[in-house]
């Protein structure tokens, strides 16, 4: 079964991080520090024109990710 | 509170860093405690910003520096790094502060603890700001800073800095005692991680380094920041073995199952969320926010677009028509000045230089001021109320196309007032490819000493014509032209850039969305007229000395032997004239004042031809003939390599010098549509017009730009990279533009 990541979510819909596809890619450092880590919820709120980046909820604010790093995040998604 | 640390005395001032993420009101609140009175500096070599002013009422006992916006101690771009340099007292100008003030918002505490906790740990007294309380509290959220504080072991000031709440608290407590250091956390990291800051400061003890070694923070960082700043510091303070020793480091914690990249953050937000059980209160549900609504159209696929396309030519427009009655009342201002000197003067050298060239020359840059502050607003209003932030987040897909990200639009639209604020703006770029690619076409962009080129040749030679009444005319829109003219060679300029020169990978785009909120309009005012401060002291400095040089150019050296063979020439025609004129008749005295008048051209004219910079212009005439300039353009293009701005002036002295004082001032525009040549023909046509704008949309006629990348960059590489690849492309882009046009004429 293929891993669902944070880039395969759908404006509106949730999940809970679940880890990084790829721990040593260097941007892993920031998402972290900005607080995407394990068992955090998430939330896609919308997708940018072109689709990229997209606009997710975390622990209380909003960010802008890019598919490109959305992928980099392992999630779990809300049933 | 039991208060042992130095308190702030008559002689050593007491020095407060206020840090924060950014969107935290942090400048609202820098601006609130010193009373909107900053020193506004820059270090040697790295030109990071910082803002340092005395709080008020303290007599400057107190000064408060605030430093750049940063989301982590990580260090990943140089405005981080000049925070975490500051804090750790290893930067070479700022001395460690005496207190740390860490700006968080009360909204979003979570996220913004995890600096904080960070700071804490620097192990100097400090202070937490639990900023925008009011606006947590509309949103459902509350904080009880009670009991954070004692969590902490660090006060903790509720403010909402905006409505100017709690920062008399907060001055007051900077005033009086510091409180005592943060009591330090222990065993945050795990202990095969401890060790290894042991080994590393072992290590930089071995190489001389005890100063280095001696800050736990720092070797924190080079250890968890990979490639990072931290790193490059030790690196540079005690040579590679640094480097190698940091690696094997890292290997060994991660076969330890330690992952490098994430430890940290894993920890420490562990760390928090035990600090804010029962500490802050959220709603239930989030119910929908104002920020979320607004969102819903502003950065909706096509209503979002077609907002921001109608903002950005919105921008354009009024700074091209609003601006209309104060530059005229400048012209009146400046051409009164000139008249009164010239009245009161003697003819000669002196009256010249003070009317043409001093009173002209500051006149004719003082006169945009209006545009900028107008341009200046607009950016100070769309970067405070939260759009600008949205802005990127639209244009990002865009940016990342030619391989740059929406971090770089903030550069490139700031540079669209001017490159220099635009270039200084690339520091908040991770990336250094990035930055780089970034600052070598932000010059691209049509600044604003662009604009009086294009206001100057749209006025002349576009007629008036109204495309949508009311709202949109023919002269905004070849306007609005011009400024795509520079984005659009910007964009393959720099996937090229990117493929070939700076060639990398795309780097990480992680861009916080604030809530939107109401701008400040003292934060508004006060940023704009800074901003036209800056554009008056340039042009006060360079642009003046330049319009001096040039009008001595332009005066010098002015044979004798020119004048009178001229007049000669005109001699048997005006007696003539003048005989005519004797008997009284009307047409014969006018006849007479319009060949006088001929003749003062036709010298004047002479003396410019054998003026130093006519002799310039003449040099490259071949040069510049097959893109439609006369030796004329060419020296005023010559004259402009200075500042761009200088072209106005440089016209405005070439075609002044052979005015007729009778004649009632014709504005420049008038002088530009009716040059001749000597043959007879418009030195100007729609076609030169464009070509002339063209190439200035795309020149790096701009010393200051070049001086500023020079610093950015540290070598003289890239300044002269940019200035021969933009005056390669302005030329050819000229070629086409007046080639074409005239296959219309």
């Amino acid at each position: 079964m293929p891993e669902t990541t944070l880039a395969d979510l759908q404006p509106g819909q949730s999940g809970t991080i679940a880890g990084f596809t790829n721990e040593d890619d260097p941007t892993v450092q920031r998402l972290a520090e900005m607080g995407l880590l394990e068992d955090e919820p998430i939330r896609v709120v919308r997708l940018a024109p072109i689709g990229d980046p997209m606009e997710v909820e975390v622990r209380g604010y909003f960010l802008s990710v890019r598919r490109a790093h959305a992928r980099l995040i392992r999630i779990t998604p809300q049933v | 509170m039991t208060a042992l640390t130095p308190t702030p005395s008559e002689k050593k001032t007491f020095r407060v860093a206020l840090i924060g993420n950014p969107n935290t009101g942090k400048t609202t609140l820098f601006n609130a405690l010193t009373g909107f009175r900053a020193r506004v500096g820059n270090y040697p070599g790295v030109t990071v910003e910082t803002r340092t002013g005395a709080l008020k009422g303290s007599n400057g006992a107190v000064q408060i520096l605030d430093l750049p916006g940063t989301y982590s101690l990580s260090a990943h771009s140089p405005d981080e790094l000049i925070a975490v340099e500051v804090l750790t007292g290893i930067h070479s100008v700022e001395a460690k502060p005496d207190l740390l003030a860490v700006v968080v918002d009360a909204a979003n505490l979570e996220r913004n603890l995890f600096l904080a906790t960070q700071v804490m740990e620097i192990g100097l007294p400090t202070v937490i700001v639990l900023n925008m309380v009011d606006a947590a509290a509309e949103a459902g959220i509350t904080v009880d800073g009670e009991k954070l504080a004692e969590r902490l072991g660090v006060p903790v000031l509720p403010t909402s800095a905006s409505k100017g709440k709690g920062v008399d608290a907060v001055a007051t407590l900077l005033r009086g005692q510091s409180p005592p250091a943060p009591p330090a956390t222990d065993h945050l990291f795990p202990p095969e991680f401890e060790r290894e800051i042991d080994a590393l400061a072992a290590v930089l003890r071995d190489a001389d380094q005890n100063a280095l070694a001696a800050e736990p923070v720092l070797l924190q960082r080079a250890l968890l920041d990979q490639d990072g700043a931290a790193e490059e510091r030790l690196a540079d303070a005690a040579g590679e073995p640094v480097r190698t020793h940091l690696k094997e480091a890292r290997q060994r914690l991660s076969d330890q199952g330690i992952r490098i990249r994430t430890v940290e953050a894993r920890m420490r937000y562990g760390h928090i969320r035990g600090l804010l059980t029962d500490v802050v209160s959220r709603p239930e549900e989030s119910k929908d926010s104002l920020s979320d609504k607004i969102d819903r159209i502003l950065i909706h696929r096509v209503w979002g677009t077609l907002v921001f396309a109608v903002l950005m030519l919105i921008v354009f427009q009024a700074i091209y028509s609003w601006s209309a009655p104060l530059m005229d009342a400048i012209d009146a201002v400046f051409g009164a000045l000139g008249d009164v000197v010239t009245a009161a003067m003697g003819e000669g050298p002196l009256r010249s230089l003070i009317v043409d060239g001093v009173i002209a020359g500051v006149g004719g840059v003082v006169i945009f001021l209006p545009q900028i502050l107008i341009l200046f607003a607009f950016i100070a209003l769309l970067e405070d109320c939260g759009y600008m932030s949205r802005a990127a987040f639209l244009m990002d897909r865009l940016l990342s196309r030619c391989g740059l990200s929406g971090r770089s639009f903030i550069p490139m639209l700031s540079s669209f007032a001017c490159a220099i604020p635009g270039i200084m703006a690339t520091r908040t770029i991770e990336d250094r490819r990035d930055r780089l690619t970034t600052i070598l076409v932000a010059p691209l962009m049509s600044c604003s000493a662009r604009l009086p080129v294009y206001v100057l040749l749209i006025g002349a030679f576009i007629p008036e014509r109204t495309l949508v009444p009311g709202v949109l005319g023919l002269q905004g829109t070849v306007l609005f032209c011009m400024y795509l003219v520079g984005f659009a060679f910007a964009v393959p300029v720099a996937m090229l850039l990117k493929r070939t020169l700076l060639k990398g990978k795309t780097p990480s785009f992680i861009l916080e969305l604030p809530s939107y909120k109401m701008p400040q309009w003292r934060t508004v005012i006060h940023r704009v007229l800074e901003r036209g401060q800056a554009f008056l002291w340039r042009a006060g400095t360079v642009i003046f000395a330049v319009s001096v040089v040039v009008w001595a150019l332009t005066y010098y050296p002015r044979p004798e032997s020119v004048a009178t063979e001229t007049e000669a020439a005109y001699a048997t025609e005006i007696a003539q004239a003048e005989a005519a004129a004797q008997s009284g008749d009307a047409e014969a005295q006018a006849t007479l004042e319009e060949t006088l008048a001929r003749r003062d051209s036709a010298v004047e004219g002479a003396l410019l031809r054998q003026s130093f910079l006519g002799r310039m212009g003449h040099a490259i005439e071949p040069i510049v003939k097959p893109i439609g300039w006369d030796w004329r353009i060419a020296m005023a293009v010559v004259a402009s390599f200075p500042a761009r701005e200088v072209v106005v002036a440089t016209l405005g002295i070439i075609y002044d010098v052979g005015g007729d004082a009778a004649e009632d001032n014709p504005d420049l525009r008038e002088k530009l549509r009716t040059a001749k040549d000597p043959q007879g023909n418009l030195i100007f046509n729609l076609p030169v017009a464009l070509s002339l704008m063209v190439f200035f949309a795309l020149c790096a006629q701009c010393a200051a730009t070049l001086a500023i990348i020079r610093r950015e960059t540290n070598s003289w590489r890239w300044p002269i990279f940019t200035f021969t690849y933009m005056t390669v492309l302005a030329y050819f882009a000229a070629l086409v533009t007046y080639q074409v046009g005239m296959l219309f004429m």
